[in-house]
């Protein structure tokens, strides 16, 4: 199959439903064949652009490109887009095999069926094409469901929730497949997920969204290491946010912050605000943590080290410990420590923290610290 | 799967080792008068089959004796036959056009916005709220003050009017659980609206659209009030056997009621068969 | 308004769906402008014919039966002749005359709605829950239901004469076992009317509690079970409180027709005793061919049933009537 995507580009689209903004404002662009993550909690307005995207709905301002295309006035059928749904939105009345070749009928498309059986074999399904869609597993149906989009070879494929309704098993296995078929067909993927360990692991760019707005774009490992918002930091993954004073901003290495007694350097580009009061975090796994007065075997010179803390709570998850500790100027820390060593240490203990400083990233003063946090 | 989903609240999982029912009565009771229900229902139905058998002469009071010749020929009472057929033609006939008046009154409400939606409903309800001894004086009066002959078109349009509210309803209910996602996905395969309702929308519906013709062909045939209003000459299966039964009804009546039954049954139970094998071929392959 | 309208009918039934519209808003774009006149404007061309005849042969025929009830009579008319005219007296007469008669139509009609839903919830019940999943016996119970409509009204109503009547073996058998005097009998009797409409409306009464309790998620009676441990317990408070719209509309489709049915009370009662508002009606339009006595019979009896009908929704709020 030849590389059939195309770019798409969304212009100041704005959706007003009535009482709220779904998407306020949106400009984005996503290059031709690449897996593209929208990101974000339910409400966030990832599903409405999506719909946008797609046809299904249409922006109250803002143009939708794909290709050299303006196909903002076009409706869901006339465009050159596909959607996996969510619920998979399988035609129960029609055949595996019928299914899959529904979009190639309806654009008149030589040899309908063979084409459909091809896609089937690719999602190795080629065995149950005369089935119907309730007769299969629900691994099986979101297979179909991919196939029937894939086979029409679209600019763009779009992903709503795909694997949601799949067990963490089935997920794991399925990210991967999808992955690799993507590579396979050069098709555009946007995908749309609440998984955060979902867009990490498959997609190229991830843009992580937050009531209708954009709050970051960039590569998964980038969104992670630097993230640039209070949201990014807690929502994809975990983070420690506390307040600290920039002492320095002039300084050689970057900012001096100061937190409670210790003071630590921040790199200029690595903070959204270099003056003033300012929002300081960084990742539990980047935290080492040790009995008061002891130093980690590994650690460099030029470490941060946190005095006066004290373990608060253990939780031992097997593969690693996560302590929350409560520090002098920066409130509670969480700590995850790989459990490398057979030492657990207990609640009440004091405890040292330590980290490079090159970890630490800078937010904006008066960030909201619990923002993004997902509420059980 | 109980255990799971009911262990995060400690009230059930204290209750749940303890023996469930101590009502135990009700294990009973349902299948008991269920059953003694069903068989209320059908025995005015087996006395009905029985007397299709009746060497009853002309008055089909008493048992006596067995014979087939009122199935041989169930037209021999004169005018039967014809107001059986008058009866079929009027179900036919009203129940098609209020098929399709109520699947689109049904899409209409159902999907798309209105400003009336209130009255709209409302406009629904009351016809079903009104008994058919008012809506049957009610188009009377109506037709007698249009001057409007009495017969078969009077008694087609009464029972169009008498089926409509019940198909929409019927249809509303099926509409409702159709998953809108089906139709965005037709949509999003390149089928314009038109294709994708005739090659979704309308295909996922037809089970729920003759169930409700099956209805409103039940509701028709079986209607005797609005008809007995507003058929003037015309002579439908009911009004025969209604003025018959104060003479005593022939034979021939319950042959054909019997048949009716039978039919009726035959029909459902054989799609029934039909889809379940289907399903069973289906899953074979 | 004339462009393109009828190719258009179907090609917006598959857009997005909301059930109810929100209002338009201050700032659309030319295609969500374009989308919902569409929408709009298919949604009425798919009503409209529908709400035409409604209206042509529904609402127009009840305004002009209202209208009929306040003719008045001229003098030396021929019988069936009447003039328009305000004649408020012909509702006070019937008042005063068939009084007791609409007690007795709507006694009738709530006894037997009672009796239709003690009968058929347990039937509904039996099928919906405790024959779930096989669809073979399921579907074959509910022809079961269905297909008596089939075989005539009056029919059933005549096998149920027979059934009742003076010498069959029923009353017989009731007699030697002493629950009827010797000279007591069954047709002609106010009890044979009520079983008769009871009989007749039982489909009516379960067919939408069926409906109903097929999508009762059964793990709540179970959790129910846990919670309660009583059967009759988990039955009122979690099973019941659940079916509520069903049992809502199953008594109303009942007691609507009840109310006005004239068939049973003339073919099992016949007796002064047994007189019906319906029959009334009949027989003051056919045979007394007194149109505005029958017009303000028929507009009280409708009058009365809503009335009737919407108190018992708010009493037990559902808005799932229809």
């Amino acid at each position: 199959m030849s590389a059939t995507g195309k770019d798409l580009a969304l212009r100041g689209i704005t959706k007003l439903f009535s009482g709220f903004t779904a998407v306020d404002d949106l400009d984005l662009h996503v290059p031709a064949g690449s897996f593209f993550a929208l990101l974000g909690p339910s409400g966030c307005g990832k599903s409405t652009t999506l719909r946008m995207v797609a046809g299904l709905e249409h922006p109250t301002r803002g143009r939708i490109l794909i290709g050299d295309d303006d196909v903002t006035g076009t409706k869901a059928h006339q465009r050159e887009v596909n959607t996996v749904f969510q619920s998979y939105a399988l035609f129960p009345h029609l055949s595996v095999l019928e299914n899959v070749a529904f979009g190639l009928r309806r654009r008149k498309v030589p040899d309908a069926l063979g084409r459909a059986s091809k896609v089937l074999d690719l999602v190795e399904l080629g065995h149950l094409a005369q089935r119907r869609p309730a007769q299969l597993s629900g691994g099986q149906q979101q297979r179909v469901a991919l196939a029937r989009a894939v086979v029409n070879e679209p600019h763009v494929l779009l992903l709503d929730e795909p694997l949601g309704a799949l067990d963490m098993k089935l997920r794991r296995q399925m990210q991967a497949e999808l992955k690799q078929i993507q590579q396979e067909v050069g098709i555009t993927f946007i995908h749309v997920t609440h998984d955060q360990e979902e867009a990490l692991t498959m997609a190229d760019t991830v843009a992580v969204m937050n009531a209708g707005r954009i709050e970051q774009i960039g590569p998964p490992g980038e969104l992670y290491d630097l993230p640039r918002t209070a949201f990014v930091a807690n929502f994809l993954g975990k983070s420690n946010l506390f307040e600290a004073e920039v002492v320095d901003a002039a300084g050689p290495q970057g900012l001096t912050v100061q937190f409670g007694e210790t003071t630590c350097r921040l790199a200029a580009e690595r903070a959204v605000q270099q003056q003033g009061r300012i929002v300081v975090g960084i990742r539990p796994e980047k935290i080492v943590l040790t009995r008061a007065g002891r130093r980690p075997a590994d650690a460099q010179a030029d470490w941060t080290r946190v005095t006066g803390g004290r373990v608060r709570d253990v939780a031992y998850t097997g593969v690693s410990t996560e302590y929350e500790v409560e520090v002098p100027g920066a409130g509670s820390l969480t700590v995850f420590s790989q459990n490398l060593r057979t030492e657990v240490i207990g609640p009440g203990t004091e405890v040292d923290l330590w980290w490079e400083d090159a970890n630490l990233f800078g937010l904006a003063g008066g960030s909201d610290t619990e923002a993004g946090v997902e509420e059980l | 799967m109980r255990g799971e989903t009911m262990s995060t609240d400690p009230a059930t999982r204290h209750a749940a080792p303890t023996p469930r029912r101590r009502f135990d009565a009700g294990r009973w009771f349902v299948p008991v008068v269920g059953g003694l229900a069903f068989l209320y229902l059908l025995v005015p139905i087996a006395y009905i089959f029985v007397f299709s058998f009746n060497d009853a002469g002309r008055t089909n009071l008493t048992w006596r004796g067995f014979t087939l010749a009122n199935w041989q020929d169930p037209c021999r009472p004169s005018q039967l036959c014809e107001a059986f057929g008058n009866s079929l033609m009027v179900a036919v006939i009203a129940t098609t056009v209020a098929t399709v008046l109520g699947t689109m009154i049904a899409f209409g409400l159902e999907r798309y916005r209105f400003r009336f939606a209130g009255s709209a409903n409302m406009l629904i309800f009351l016809p079903l709220a009104t008994p058919e001894v008012v809506l049957g004086a009610s188009l009377l009066s109506q037709f007698l003050n249009l001057g409007v002959q009495l017969g078969m078109g009077t008694t087609v349009l009464s029972h169009i009017m008498f089926c409509i509210s019940f198909v929409v309803v019927a249809i509303r209910a099926r509409i409702a659980t159709l998953d809108p996602a089906l139709e965005e996905a037709a949509a999003d395969l390149y089928a314009s609206g038109r294709t994708a309702f005739w090659k979704v929308t309308f295909p996922l519906l037809i089970p729920g659209i003759a169930a409700a013709a099956l209805l409103s062909f039940a509701i028709s045939f079986d209607d005797f009030i609005v008809a007995n209003f507003n058929s003037g000459a015309y002579t439908t299966f009911p009004q025969y056997a209604y003025v018959a039964a104060r003479r005593g009804i022939p034979a021939e009546v319950n042959v054909l009621g019997s048949a009716m039954f039978l039919g009726a049954i035959a029909l459902v139970v054989g799609v029934q068969v039909w889809r379940y094998w289907r399903g069973r071929k289906l899953a074979a392959l | 308004m004339a462009v393109n309208t009828t190719p258009g009918a179907a090609e917006e039934l598959t857009t997005p769906q909301e059930h109810v519209a929100p209002p338009p808003l201050p700032e659309q774009s030319a295609e969500e402008r374009r989308t919902w006149r569409a929408r709009g404007r298919l949604g009425m061309l798919l009503v409209i014919p529908g709400f035409a005849f409604i209206t042509l042969f529904f609402v127009v025929p009840v305004f002009s039966m209202l209208a009929m009830s306040l003719y008045v009579r001229p003098e030396g008319a021929v019988p069936g002749e009447f003039v328009p005219g305000f004649n408020i007296a012909t509702y006070a007469h019937v008042m005063t005359t068939y009084g007791d008669t609409f007690v007795r139509s709507f006694l009738f009609a709530t006894v037997a709605t009672v009796a239709a839903l003690c009968i058929g919830y347990p039937m509904a019940y039996l099928v919906a829950v405790r024959l779930r999943g096989r669809h073979l016996l399921q579907g074959l119970l509910l022809v079961v239901i269905i297909a008596p409509f089939f075989s005539s009204f009056i029919l059933r109503v005549q096998s149920w004469r027979f059934i009742l009547s003076d010498e069959s073996w029923v009353v017989g058998f009731l007699k030697a076992i002493s629950v009827l005097p010797q000279d007591g009998r069954l047709t002609a009797t106010a009890l044979a009317v009520v079983a008769g409409m009871t009989y007749l409306y039982l489909p009516l009464m379960m067919l939408p509690i069926y409906a109903n309790l097929e999508r009762l998620d059964t793990r709540l009676i179970e959790a129910g079970g846990d919670l309660y441990a009583g059967g009759l317990q988990t039955f009122l408070r979690v099973t019941l409180p659940l079916s509520t719209p069903g049992v809502m509309a199953g008594t109303i489709l009942t007691f609507i027709p009840a109310s006005g049915d004239y068939v049973n009370a003339v073919m099992l009662g016949n007796n002064v005793d047994t007189t019906t508002v319906g029959q009334i009606i009949d027989s003051r339009f056919f045979h007394a061919t007194d149109y505005p006595s029958a017009a303000a019979l028929s507009a009280v009896l409708m009058a009365i049933i809503l009335i009737l009908v919407t108190l018992y929704v708010r009493r037990f709020g559902t808005k799932e009537i229809v």
